[in-house]
């Protein structure tokens, strides 16, 4: 195998912004970045919740979460192909092999490690805030928006590894979506197909794309989490 | 707000408070009428800090009743509380201010205004857009003052306010505390600095193992207090 012809070829399908080769990249963002947008939207506020709540079975709630950070991605993409098949309970929706239901998939990858790093976010956070917050009146529920703020640079991290973990995925993905040319071919099912097929330029292109990407994003999280916590101390 | 009637005397009645199987704070009474600056003392672990937090609601007795003059005390309390370690968000120093009032349910121009007054009043007005975090020790306390005072409270509850500061900043929140009581607010504060109890205080609740052994205008205090446990304190004796 020539590797310089094939990282020659790699560079050229990224320079050359192949439209297929963007169509993927394009996907892999999009179905990404709504998994992360929606999984935040449901783990932040129920994180926090499980950090200041206290009833019976919580120690199992904690360690079930906890666990399931390790869920593998093809056990989750297979419940979600259970549950959207056309003999299944959500099959009339149509949903199986579409982007909708790789989002679908990857939420439920990332929203564990969502809620189980504001758990313990929120709950460090609280330990500190705790006598000033009930001495304004704000108790319960009504300390989550002032804890989730404050929080909120430490948050960007754990919304930063369910990025991590949905991006890199492959199981869930290529599970639920099929793997559809033009269609749900995101960047891990291309480099899986690709490689099995021998065509390594293609393969390697779309994996320096996405550490690239994963890169890029971590770096925009870390500088604006620096200069905003310089602002907020 | 000031024309609802007065939440003082707070009446303190027969209250304990036990944790850990023991009694740690042991059938306290007294009342705090409007006006002045009472002081806790005592030694380490006496009961000052959990009946100033019994007092300002932070704990339930274990048994007895502490009630306001005006009955239940209403969604907005006024009394406020201080503590030990200044207490700051993550934000800026007007931000603190802001987010305090926001949560007793003040907005727009009030807590614009009530902001500015407060920043002014205790000289944070340069410092508004700082991080709260990055002040020093005696700022940050004048700052938990400063938040506590823009809630406009009737009795004010510190817990230690000083003790983790220097001597010069301890002078200055002294002074605050004594601007405080000019201005009518009732101060509650708890001290285990003999020193600054002399210099603050109009009356005096000397507190031992959770029971409250001398309840005295300062002066008689300090002139003689009439408890064994409080003449062994005064003299520096370790008592505990």
């Amino acid at each position: 195998m020539d590797f310089g012809a094939i990282f020659q070829a790699a560079f050229a399908l990224m320079v050359g912004l192949d439209p297929a080769f963007l169509a993927i990249v394009g996907l892999s963002l999009r179905v990404t970045l709504t998994a992360v947008l929606i999984a935040a939207l449901i783990g932040l506020p129920l994180g926090a919740a499980l950090a200041l709540a206290r009833f019976p079975g919580r120690a199992v709630v904690i360690v079930c979460l906890n666990a399931l950070m390790g869920l593998p991605p093809v056990v989750a993409g297979l419940v979600v192909f259970l549950l959207l098949s056309r003999s299944g309970p959500l099959g009339p929706l149509g949903l199986l092999f579409t982007p909708t239901a790789m989002i679908v998939a990857q939420v439920i990858l990332v929203v564990p490690i969502v809620i189980a790093l504001t758990r313990q976010i929120v709950e460090d956070l609280w330990a500190e805030y705790r006598d000033h917050l009930r001495s304004v009146g704000l108790e319960g529920l009504r300390a989550i928006p002032t804890l989730l703020w404050d929080g909120r640079f430490a948050l960007a991290t754990a919304l930063l590894a369910g990025f991590g973990r949905a991006s890199a995925e492959v199981g869930a993905v290529l599970i639920v979506g099929g793997n559809i040319a033009g269609y749900t071919r995101t960047m891990t099912t291309a480099i899986t197909l690709e490689t099995s097929k021998g065509d390594l330029p293609l393969a390697l292109g779309l994996g320096l794309v996405l550490i690239a990407l994963t890169l890029a994003i971590n770096a925009i999280a870390f500088g604006a989490s620096r200069i905003g916590a310089r602002y907020a101390g | 707000m000031r024309d609802i009637a007065s939440i003082l005397p707070l009446s303190v009645d027969r209250v304990s408070f036990t944790g850990e199987g023991r009694k740690l704070v042991d059938v306290v009474s007294f009342a705090v009428p409007a006006g002045g600056l009472t002081v806790l003392l005592g030694p380490n672990g006496a009961g000052k800090s959990l009946t100033l937090r019994l007092c300002h609601g932070l704990l339930k007795p274990s048994a007895g009743e502490i009630a306001w003059a005006n009955g239940a005390a209403g969604r907005v309390k006024r009394h406020a509380m201080v503590f030990q370690k200044p207490i700051m968000l993550r934000r800026s120093v007007e931000a603190n201010i802001a987010h305090a009032l926001a949560a007793a349910g003040i907005s727009g121009i009030e807590r614009r205004q009530r902001c500015g007054a407060a920043l002014d009043r205790f000289g944070l007005g340069e410092r508004a857009a700082q991080p709260a975090r990055l002040l020093s020790g005696g700022e940050q306390q004048r700052l938990a003052i400063a938040r506590a005072w823009a809630l406009r409270p009737e009795l004010l509850f510190l817990d230690e306010p000083t003790s983790q500061l220097d001597p010069a900043a301890t002078r200055q929140i002294e002074e605050l505390l004594s601007g405080l009581v000019a201005e009518g607010i009732t101060v509650m504060m708890s001290t285990h600095d003999l020193g600054q109890a002399k210099r603050l205080a109009n009356r005096v609740l000397f507190l031992h193992r959770g029971r409250l052994v001398e309840d005295r205008p300062a002066a008689d205090f300090f002139a003689g207090p009439l408890a064994p446990e409080a003449r062994a304190f005064l003299a520096g004796e370790l008592i505990w």
